[in-house]
């Protein structure tokens, strides 16, 4: 890498099942996950509608020898990742399945316990690490009190949404969760997830994962459109959105569109106080992972620049199966500057990372 | 800024005509439909996608006289072919019959709009070509449409962009095949057919995030056909995507090229990169073009190279849609006169097989 | 080293049975050697791609189709899947299924004498 410190925006820790989590659950839920448990989205209780590239869409060689999932063994994680790379600080996003529960106070207490367990199992076992606020984001009542009580803990640094909601997240409904997460001064994360109340196009169920993952990229557009135009960014001016895991070549045409049926349409949306591109310029942030790879190499740092040299934050996506490697993932030569603000510096000043 | 670019002999690849009233559809429905419709209130299918009042849905100068924005033929052969001389404009019709549920009612007014077409539309100027209207709740109906129509003025099949299921999967292939034996390309439009969200995340709150999001659902239906593999099982198919914005489609190739090098195997028929599919199958038209306001030659040397081939961009008004800016102009501005005649004309003439003289004679 | 034939015992034969591998360190290179049953291979350990450990992939078959909905299944166990991104590689050439004239990953002859595996430099 040759610039230093590396700070990952995008390292998911893993529960290794419902048990780890019960000592931060009451009696009352303790019970409910013995009697019915998880009620998602998904058809089955092990099973994928869309299974993954790999099993649990981890690298092979990111299970522990000591057991467990993949992301769950701190020691392990840091043999493959923060002591093999020049880890300043990581990010963790875990994606325990609370926020989809369809039982509202179930998926609140799911979502405590799993903070909670990020605070002793995680944020106070190494100093590098930083964590996203899990919370029931489909009930935004709860999920603003779960902000309210998980910040107080310095070491969360983003509250986490995932694309694929019931409604786009702009709508009314979802604000409670943005004037929460002003309050306690995060910004908002949004990160590819899988089980969902809806398909990942506007037109139906695909059939198939390369689809399912391929159409991430148009979900994360949509609830980019959808913000902008509900005034979300007036509504909050100190809201940021970090898009992770939702690719970035898509921002320059998405950019120029809304710009243009802005200026035509704009009537409609008397309230926006500027152009859309003003606001992805300064609201949203966006991780690099999985990296873009343009079918010529040499496309990506004009890329980069097109999207913008302040906007995007290096991920790996660790221990995922598109896992970016920090020495390989750019393929092609990045100018030290433009490369020190990508793995490192827009990290810290959306975080609010001291360094 | 004095315009260079004359459209002269151009191929408008994209003129919306309208229906002036549901009853102008009568004469060519059967009786029970038209009772049905009578007894029923139904008013029409004018397209909510595409509120009559907005200004993007009606350009300055185009409402004219009582019926909607294009409805009237001699109107729209002055705006469209007579006004910039261009050689031919393909009618692409956007009356949403095929967003009715019922399958049969659905076909029967698809039938009735190219009866209508053909009668009010094709017959009054040899310059106009036109898309032929089918419903997807019933693939084979939609065949025998395709098939009734082949070679008498219809040059293409006319799909909504929002379908009740992503247009790749098998029970849309009957529209392909017939497409393929008649030798017409299916375009894609965006509008709806369906009942779902016209987001990929549900239903949006405003008019803008609506239009914005057709370009999320035109990339997710070219996803499918890729993947699905209705290429691979009609090789002979050429799908135009119309009003699309055209500049995210690199990548849209560069996103689907890296996930198929990983999960190929999930979809075996594509023995290819997608963008290798993309570029062998797929045209789009150029208007309304999602580009910066000063589009200059650095821009667009790099977009078409991104994009492959300017032989898969074809020349469209859009009438009587009103876009913003003038990035379509600017970037024939920035074409060689070769590429220019291409997009232009050459590359829907070709796909078209459009004669050199109007006339409905087909090119053998 | 300048000869460009090496010969170094890596094994023994009943080590390394039909299906399985070994993952050797010779001269510092990480190189697997798997027994496809009819022969042995070795693979360099490090995917061309982005550097993941290439030998500890899933060994796989091979997947084409005539046309959709039709899947042919050979080779079971050849195609070997990098752990990260999933890449495929023909263990036979080292050739990678997307791009077999482009990218590939470096492999060695293998002989065994039936008491020995012997990897050829």
């Amino acid at each position: 890498m040759g610039t230093g410190g590396l700070i990952d925006c995008d390292v998911h820790n893993a529960v290794s099942g419902d048990e780890e989590l019960r000592p931060y659950l009451s009696q009352r839920w303790r019970r409910h996950m013995e009697l019915v448990g998880s009620r998602t989205f998904s058809p089955f209780t092990k099973g994928y509608a869309y299974p993954k590239a790999a099993r649990l869409a981890s690298r092979r060689d990111a299970w522990p020898p000591t057991g467990g999932l993949p992301g769950s063994d701190l020691d392990f994680m840091r043999g493959q990742l923060l002591d093999a790379y020049p880890v300043e600080r990581a990010v963790l996003n875990c994606l325990f399945r609370a926020p989809e529960q369809r039982y509202d106070a179930y998926g609140a207490a799911l979502a405590a316990a799993v903070n909670d367990w990020q605070v002793e199992q995680w944020l106070e076992r190494d100093e590098r690490l930083r964590a996203s606020v899990t919370v029931p984001f489909e009930f935004p009542d709860l999920a603003a009190a779960e902000i309210d009580r998980s910040s107080a803990h310095p070491g969360f640094v983003q509250v986490l949404l995932y694309p694929r909601t019931a409604a786009p997240l702009g709508r009314r409904q979802y604000w409670p969760i943005y004037e929460a997460a002003c309050r306690a001064g995060l910004p908002v994360g949004i990160h590819a997830a899988s089980t969902t109340p809806g398909p990942i196009t506007a037109t139906g169920w695909p059939s198939y994962y390369i689809e399912d993952h391929t159409g991430l990229a148009v979900a994360f557009q949509a609830q980019v459109v959808s913000l902008i135009f509900n005034g979300v960014f007036d509504r909050f001016p100190g809201l940021r959105v970090v898009l992770l895991e939702g690719g970035f070549a898509w921002v320059p045409a998405l950019a120029h569109r809304l710009d243009a049926l802005h200026a035509r349409l704009g009537e409609e949306v008397p309230d926006l106080r500027y152009p859309p591109s003003h606001y992805l310029r300064t609201h949203i942030r966006i991780t690099t992972q999985p990296m873009e790879e343009p079918e010529r190499a040499a496309d990506l740092v004009p890329l980069l620049r097109e999207v913008g040299a302040d906007l995007l934050m290096f991920s790996t996506d660790y221990p995922h199966w598109d896992f970016d490697d920090p020495y390989r993932a750019f393929r092609t030569r990045v100018p030290p500057d433009l490369r020190r603000r990508i793995m490192h510096d827009n990290a810290c000043a959306t975080y609010r990372l001291a360094s | 800024m004095g315009t260079t670019i004359r459209a002269t002999g151009a191929v408008d690849c994209d003129v919306h005509n309208a229906v002036p009233r549901l009853s102008a559809l009568f004469p060519y429905l059967p009786a029970s439909w038209v009772d049905y419709c009578r007894e029923t209130g139904v008013e029409g299918f004018d397209p909510a996608f595409y509120p009559p009042g907005a200004p993007l849905s009606a350009r300055p100068g185009s409402r004219v006289g009582e019926g909607p924005p294009g409805s009237d033929p001699c109107v729209v052969r002055d705006h469209v072919l007579d006004g910039p001389g261009a050689r031919y404009a393909v009618l692409n019709c956007l009356y949403a019959v095929s967003a009715v549920h019922n399958p049969d009612w659905a076909a029967s007014m698809a039938r009735a709009l190219n009866d209508w077409q053909a009668a009010q539309w094709l017959a009054a100027d040899p310059r106009f070509r036109a898309s032929i209207v089918v419903s997807t709740r019933d693939p084979h109906a939609a065949a025998e449409e395709v098939a009734r129509w082949a070679g008498r003025g219809f040059v293409q099949v006319l799909l909504p962009a929002s379908t009740p299921a992503p247009l790749g999967q098998r029970v849309h292939w009957p529209i392909y095949a017939a497409a393929e034996a008649a030798d017409l390309p299916v375009a894609v439009h965006p509008g709806v057919g369906s009942a779902n969200p016209l987001s990929p995340v549900g239903w949006p709150s405003h008019y803008v995030e609506d239009y914005a999001c057709a370009a999320l659902t035109l990339q997710s239906q070219l996803t499918s056909m890729v993947a699905e593999g209705v290429f691979a099982a009609h090789p002979g198919l050429r799908v135009v995507l119309l009003e699309s914005g055209v500049t995210w489609l690199p990548s849209l190739m560069w996103r689907f090229d890296k996930n198929w090098k990983a999960l190929r195997r999930e979809v075996p028929w594509v023995d290819r990169p997608p963008s290798q599919v993309i570029r062998e199958h797929v045209l789009l038209s150029t208007t309304p073009l999602d580009a910066p306001p000063g589009l200059d030659h650095a821009w667009v040397d790099r977009f078409l190279t991104r994009l492959g081939s300017v032989e898969m961009l074809l020349h469209a008004g859009d009438y009587p849609h009103w876009h913003h800016g003038n990035a379509p102009t600017a970037l024939l501005e920035q074409l060689s006169p070769a590429e220019r005649e291409l997009v232009l004309s050459g590359n829907a003439m070709r796909l078209y097989r459009l004669p050199e003289e109007a006339g409905w004679a087909q090119a053998d | 080293m300048t000869g460009s034939h090496r010969q170094v015992v890596v094994a023994a034969a009943d080590e390394i049975p039909p299906g399985g591998r070994k993952i050797v360190d010779v001269d510092g290179r990480s190189i697997g050697v798997f027994n496809l049953g009819d022969d042995y291979v070795a693979l360099r350990n490090t995917c061309p791609h982005e550097g993941a450990p290439l030998c500890e992939g899933v060994p796989s078959g091979a997947l084409t189709s005539p046309r959709p909905g039709v899947y042919h299944y050979e080779r079971r166990g050849e195609i070997l899947r990098c752990p990260w991104h999933q890449w495929e590689f023909d263990m036979r050439t080292g050739r990678s299924w997307v791009d077999p004239e482009g990218l590939r990953v470096r492999s060695y002859r293998v002989t065994s004498d039936g008491e020995h595996v012997v990897l050829h430099l």
